[in-house]
């Protein structure tokens, strides 16, 4: 298992120029936050269960550019259903990367469904996501942060955290300012 | 109305694709099968079938952000669904077309549709969602038009309430 903060160091640390991100609300808008805020990110504070339809929406807008939804579990549990609807649209350049600690850190960290009984890669794959993958350790991150820089199929990786909760990063919480430089960011 | 004009649905693409309305979300509906089918066949829209109605309130979040124009068909019952997600619109002042074919109105048969179907306006407008209600085919390019213009141009969002008597009790009669 990984620690998530190195995770998603790791996962950016060669950031393609052509790669958004939108990032699920709670842990892991703060982790992509944690290596330095980018006008390319979409933050979620809110809206949990909907970031894999928000980078449905802006994949499908957006054909020219790759788009990584990095969220948690509990955000992905939410919006299951969102994997099926993905799935039938197949975009080319919509990576789902999942950091799946098996808990609710937010809230005084309940287990999640995803904990014991829950495999959400195998979710993914029988809702007929072509590519998925399962990371547990350093090598399969480095395969990963390599791929986000060349898939070309729809993906979903789930990426097997600790349950650490490392001292929160806060980007802006103005969602029009956020709407509006990630616009700029991609020339609308 | 004679024959040789367009139905609604029609009238309402005429609307979707003026406006260069580019995805569209939707949960199959007997009402909206007409439009549905409309949007599916045309090659320049993007026809994005959904489980639940909230994951289009994202997608036409996610739409904007990319510089595309969204719509979203749903049922009255549909809204219900919506409500949390809608926040994001909210919050980050998204234009929104929600197109809402209403149940549990005019001659409805079933009553499990009364609940949702009554609420509908109040609720979108506690939402901030303005709700434009349409009785008559003879009004849907101009009100639609308007509507659709306000979203895009204002970045609000918008219902447009398809009563039950427009559609006609005959969609519902297998």
């Amino acid at each position: 298992m990984l620690e998530r903060r190195k995770a998603i160091a790791t996962l950016l640390a060669k950031r393609p120029d052509d790669l958004l991100i939108v990032s699920g609300l709670g842990s892991t808008t703060y982790d992509v936050a944690s290596v330095g805020d980018d006008d390319r990110n979409f933050y979620l504070w809110g809206a949990m269960g909907g970031a894999a339809m928000v980078g449905l929406g802006v994949a499908l807008a957006r054909p020219d550019r790759r788009v990584a939804v990095i969220t948690g579990d509990g955000e992905t549990l939410m919006g299951l259903g969102a994997l099926a609807t993905v799935a039938v649209q197949q975009p080319p350049n919509l990576a789902m990367v999942v950091f799946d600690n098996g808990l609710y850190g937010e809230t005084g960290s309940q287990a999640s469904h995803a904990r014991d009984t829950v495999d959400l890669a195998k979710a993914a794959a029988a809702c007929g996501i072509g590519l998925t993958i399962e990371i547990t350790d350093e090598a399969g991150l480095a395969r990963l942060a390599a791929q986000l820089a060349t898939f070309t199929q729809t993906l979903f990786a789930r990426v097997a955290i600790t349950p650490t909760e490392p001292p929160r990063v806060l980007p802006t919480r103005d969602g029009v300012a956020l709407k509006l430089r990630f616009r700029k960011a991609v020339g609308v | 109305m004679t024959t040789s004009e367009p139905a609604w649905p029609d009238r309402l693409f005429a609307v979707l694709k003026a406006a260069d309305v580019r995805q569209v979300g939707y949960v199959p509906d007997a009402g909206h099968a007409r439009l549905i089918e409309l949007c599916a066949a045309d090659p320049a829209i993007r026809d994005v079938v959904l489980t639940t109605e909230e994951e289009g309130i994202a997608l036409a979040a996610g739409a904007s952000l990319g510089g595309q124009r969204a719509a979203l068909l749903m049922q009255s019952s549909g809204v219900g669904n919506c409500i949390n997600m809608l926040s994001l619109i909210k919050s980050c002042r998204f234009p929104l077309v929600l197109i809402v074919t209403m149940r549990g109105e005019w001659a409805e048969f079933n009553p499990w549709q009364v609940p949702m179907g009554s609420m509908v306006e109040p609720v979108l407008r506690l939402a901030d969602v303005l709700c434009y209600r349409l009785d008559h085919a003879e009004d849907v390019p101009e009100v639609a038009t308007a509507a659709v213009d306000l979203a895009f141009s204002g970045e609000v969002a918008v219902a447009l309430l398809l009563s039950q008597r427009l559609i006609g009790r005959k969609v519902w009669v297998k």
